[in-house]
């Protein structure tokens, strides 16, 4: 690994300062699980490492039933799935959550991280995009809102400009009679990446019949996690059936615009991305029924 | 270019002194810096669980980990498990149960099962093999690894 410097900014300003000093130079930190691997093995190289964890911005973890969750871009994902409040309003999150690498890797790994490393399979991007997570970014001109749908640009790349990081996610406080679902498909059980992903996050009307809105996104089957806006609203209005839902899928399968790769062709993934879209929504209408 | 970091931490209840590069892992810092070297290097990338540590309480990935991240913290390694005259239960079941065969993974397996059972004392079949999805063993086939795990389980509520 090419030697390098690190620094533990104490605040957000500290941090952008150093970050805007160093520039492309500089890399940040958080629980490591994809950088230490990416600067070990050269695909990214930086001069100085800025640890962005003993900053008590990033590791705040706070919910309130009118306001919703803040979630600080450095807390690992033990310490989400383990906050019962917030594990009880955003089910969806928490089965992306637990699903990122193994029990060591959530013992590190960050929403954050998840979604500044940008890759089109990360397990977290699509649930906070239907949960309609907003990030704040800090940089040298003040702090900025991206929302998640917005923040990747391509494959390991990102809306963040140099001196810029990702400072925490705020995400609604769920509605009433809503639900939210993730889930992939992995050759294995566990510890893999995505072949496909599929998070959906609906509301329903006060007897649970009729979808009120809805949102739906898809990953690794595109070179960013997409946010298929349309399915989602061609479920506003109708009746919770398996036609209404039929047609969620069939536009989810339009959008993904997959590659042949070693986890699967590009037919099998459209393939999938249909079947997953359908099994996210069931998920998130039986979670809604029951909420 | 870059110098060395020192650091504070302890480790099995010592407190440790060392310098590191601040690119060293974890990992590195235990086995070339301080010699513990009952920690593993299996993939070093963080899929294989060789190189377990429990840091702050937490099961994490020594490889995956810098060594200048564990300032003032206190951290688990296999050394601080049992001893040869004294084993601790889940080293004890390792052994009745034939649970290794080249050793390689064990240390991080063992790591790995006492933080399980620190958390969960008694778990099911299939949370063992969850939690320890992220420790791979190329020689056993895993069933004795696991049969090993729920006896520890028992040993450890039964004393
Ligand atoms: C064995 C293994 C299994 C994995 N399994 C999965 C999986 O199942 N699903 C999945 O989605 N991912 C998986 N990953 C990838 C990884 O664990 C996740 O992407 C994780 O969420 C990254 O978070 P981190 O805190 O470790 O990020 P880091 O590695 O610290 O950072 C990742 C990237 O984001 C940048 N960054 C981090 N935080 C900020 C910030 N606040 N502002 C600006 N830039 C920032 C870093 O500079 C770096 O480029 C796995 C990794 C390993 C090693
Ligand atoms: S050596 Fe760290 S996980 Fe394999
Ligand atoms: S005993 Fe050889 S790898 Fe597990």
């Amino acid at each position: 690994m090419h030697a390098f410097d690190f620094a533990n900014p104490q605040s957000v300003p500290d941090a952008v300062g150093l970050l805007q000093k160093h520039g492309d130079r500089a890399r940040v930190l958080a629980g490591g699980t994809d950088v230490i691997v990416q600067l070990r093995e050269g695909r990214r190289s930086a001069d100085l490492v800025v640890d962005i964890k003993e900053i008590p911005d990033v590791n705040v973890l706070s919910y309130s039933a009118t306001t919703g969750a803040k979630i600080g871009a450095a807390v690992p994902c033990y310490r989400i799935y383990g906050n019962e409040e917030i594990a009880g309003a955003y089910p969806g999150i928490m089965d992306a959550a637990s699903l990122v690498g193994g029990i060591a890797v959530q013992g590190r790994a960050s929403l954050g991280g998840n979604l500044c490393n940008a890759s089109p399979a990360a397990d977290t991007i699509p649930t906070m995009i239907v949960h309609s997570a907003v990030c704040t970014v800090a940089g040298p001109s003040g702090t900025r809102q991206v929302a998640v749908e917005d923040f990747c640009t391509g494959p390991g790349r990102n809306v963040l400009e140099s001196g810029e990081f990702l400072v925490a996610f705020d995400i609604p406080a769920p509605s009433a009679n809503s639900g939210g679902f993730y889930l992939r498909f992995i050759p294995r059980n566990e510890m893999d990446i995505a072949v496909v992903g599929a998070g959906a996050y609906v509301v329903l009307n006060a007897d649970k019949s009729k979808f009120e809105s809805a949102r739906i996104a898809v990953g690794a089957v595109a070179p960013t996690p997409l946010f298929v806006r349309e399915a989602g609203e061609a479920l506003a209005g109708q009746a919770v059936s398996d036609a209404s839902i039929e047609r969620a899928c069939e536009l989810a399968r339009a959008a993904a615009s997959p590659i042949d790769d070693m986890r699967g062709t590009a037919d099998y993934r459209k393939h999938l991305t249909g079947v997953l879209t359908k099994r996210a929504i069931q998920g998130a209408v039986q979670r809604a029924k029951e909420s | 270019m870059s110098s060395k970091v020192h650091v504070q931490a302890r480790i099995n209840g010592d407190d440790v002194e060392f310098l590191c590069e601040p690119r060293q892992s974890l990992l590195e810092v235990l086995r070339d810096v301080l010699g513990y070297t009952g920690t593993k290097e299996g993939c070093n990338n963080g899929n294989c669980g060789a190189c377990s540590v429990i840091l702050e309480g937490r099961l994490v990935n020594s490889c995956l980990v810098f060594g200048f991240e564990i300032q003032g913290k206190e951290l688990q390694t296999i050394e601080g498990m049992g001893s040869p005259e004294e084993l601790h239960p889940v080293q004890q079941q390792f052994l009745e149960n034939a649970a290794l065969q080249c050793g390689i993974c064990t240390p991080g397996f063992i790591v790995s099962t006492k933080a399980l059972l620190d958390k969960n004392p008694d778990p099911t079949e299939a949370e063992v093999r969850y939690w320890l999805a992220g420790n791979l063993c190329r020689c056993t086939g895993y069933d004795k690894i696991v049969r090993a795990v729920l006896d520890a389980a028992k040993a450890i509520k039964n004393s």
